[in-house]
């Protein structure tokens, strides 16, 4: 027996097969995931992301600390509410983790990885120590993520109509606070959307209200399906702390400037960005096969650099529910060509892209 | 709970086996397989004549979740294919037992007929 967040019972009553999610029991699937893939590119759907990690950052040197302890400058949060994705890397310039930090009125709200809570929180102490703040976890705080072309107007339609009007104005990456609610526009999927950090008591009234507005109940399963196609990595699968920021398609996260910040890892990735110039760092491209089949993760890759056979791996990999053909997220060495998949035995093409297959329900790439 | 019809003969492997009366065989995936899988969107059926023998992989089931091989039940000849799941292959998740059928098999050995799980004892299996 997991962890259970606030909804658990309204994902039983919802016919959710459960599967453990990093010590969470959590719906990895309602119906079908195609179904609900679907649900969020076309309308709109609810994802119960409450087992994510909330750290809540205040004290007087807590912008100093994020922007020692972020590869990302939380100097570029002009306006409280704001959103800034970033990195927290380690002294070699491996990704400890992926996380969105928010600028709060008294601080910073951090929501980083479930199946990393643990190394993260040990981390963030332990750079703590040289700076005055106070870090707080909200284990508390429900997380619900509705996502879709409709899901903006369906959450509205349940809020105050003031809250409705301040909420129906924000912009991406922008979020605001009401009556102890947080309602951001930051997600997962590619799509329009809102996650609103509440208090876990209230989760399952917003939770059956939505639903009762036609908001479908999404599992882990789209939920994963989704960030593939809009080719936002996966913790744990597209990088981890072996991987450098720069060979897992995270360069825009690094704030380079001013020179004089000195963040965890400057050196480190600096040193990387040289190798990168050099062609010796390798690269997360997106993958095309427009064959039957179905790209998995850690599938090996074989391809050609300069003529010379080189190789590669599936690091995410699906069957693209919008596309209806399989893409991936593969590290492969620069200047990577003529690439294969060996699918189960099977040497089979497979084309190079830029990682980002789907937004707003709509191919991307070329 | 899934559907495991009585008439049925199935393998330990999730696969269903009709006898039909004309001696030949149906077979296809279990509604508990399909379960199991999740959303199936691409199947390789195997050829038509094709002889195949006891618990030979025949066939790859591609779900979102994962690839999974498919085993024949019994020894015979591949004598008819259900294309038309090449270009609907959630028809097995919708109808596994009907319109979901694989292929179907001219047996070579009826006695392996008797080797299969009643509904009954694949019911026990998948508890």
């Amino acid at each position: 027996m997991g962890q259970k967040t606030p909804l658990y019972q309204q994902h039983v009553s919802a016919g959710a097969r459960i599967v453990d999610f990093g010590g969470w029991d959590m719906p990895i699937q309602y119906q079908s995931v195609i179904e609900e893939h679907h649900a969020v590119r076309q309308h709109a759907g609810v994802f119960d992301v409450s087992h994510m990690t909330i750290i809540d950052i205040s004290g007087p040197d807590a912008k100093a600390y994020l922007q020692y302890l972020l590869a990302n400058d939380v100097d570029r949060l002009a306006e409280d509410g704001k959103a800034l994705y970033s990195a927290m890397l380690n002294e070699a310039g491996g990704v400890v983790d992926d996380l969105i930090v928010y600028r709060m009125a008294w601080g910073y709200r951090l929501v980083v990885n479930c199946a990393t809570r643990e190394k993260d929180l040990q981390w963030m102490a332990l750079h703590a120590r040289e700076f005055t703040v106070s870090l707080s976890e909200r284990p508390e705080l429900a997380i619900l993520a509705v996502h879709g072309p409709e899901s903006i107007d369906k959450v509205c339609s349940l809020l105050s109509a003031d809250t409705a009007e301040k909420v129906k104005a924000l912009g991406n990456f922008r979020g605001l606070e009401a009556d102890g609610w947080f309602i951001a526009r930051t997600g997962y999927t590619g799509e329009r959307g809102l996650e609103i950090l509440l208090p876990g008591e209230a989760a399952g009234t917003l939770w059956n209200q939505l639903l009762e507005t036609g908001v479908k109940p999404i599992g882990l399963g789209a939920r994963d399906t989704l960030r593939l196609e809009a080719g936002m990595n996966l913790y744990g699968h597209d990088m981890d702390e072996s991987i450098s920021p720069l060979a897992a398609n995270m360069e825009q996260t690094i704030s380079w400037e001013p020179q004089t910040r000195n963040f965890i890892g400057r050196s480190a990735v600096e040193l990387h960005k040289q190798q990168q110039a050099a062609g010796e760092l390798p690269v997360l491209v997106g993958l095309v096969m427009e064959a039957r089949g179905v790209l998995r993760e850690g599938m090996k890759i074989v391809c050609e650099v300069d003529g010379a056979a080189a190789e590669g791996i599936i690091t995410s990999g699906t069957f693209s529910p919008t596309l209806k053909h399989s893409i991936a997220l593969a590290r492969l060495p620069t200047k990577a060509q003529n690439c294969q998949v060996d699918l189960r035995g099977k040497l089979t093409p497979v084309r190079i892209v830029k990682p980002n297959f789907v937004r707003f329900g709509k191919q991307v790439f070329a | 709970m899934s559907n495991i019809p009585e008439d049925l003969k199935y393998a330990a492997t999730h696969e269903w086996v009709r006898v039909e009366e004309d001696g030949t065989v149906t077979v296809g995936i279990t509604d508990h397989a399909q379960e199991l899988l999740g959303d199936i969107v691409f199947i390789e059926l195997p050829e038509e004549g094709r002889v195949v023998s006891a618990r030979e992989e025949m066939s790859v089931v591609e779900s979102v979740k994962a690839a999974s091989d498919i085993y024949a039940p019994i020894s015979g000849e591949i004598i008819a294919i259900n294309e038309d799941l090449v270009d609907a292959p959630e028809t097995v998740n919708s109808s596994p037992y009907d319109d979901g059928w694989f292929c179907k098999i001219l047996p070579s050995d009826e006695s392996e007929l008797e080797e299969l799980l009643s509904a009954e004892a694949y019911t026990d299996m998948c508890e």
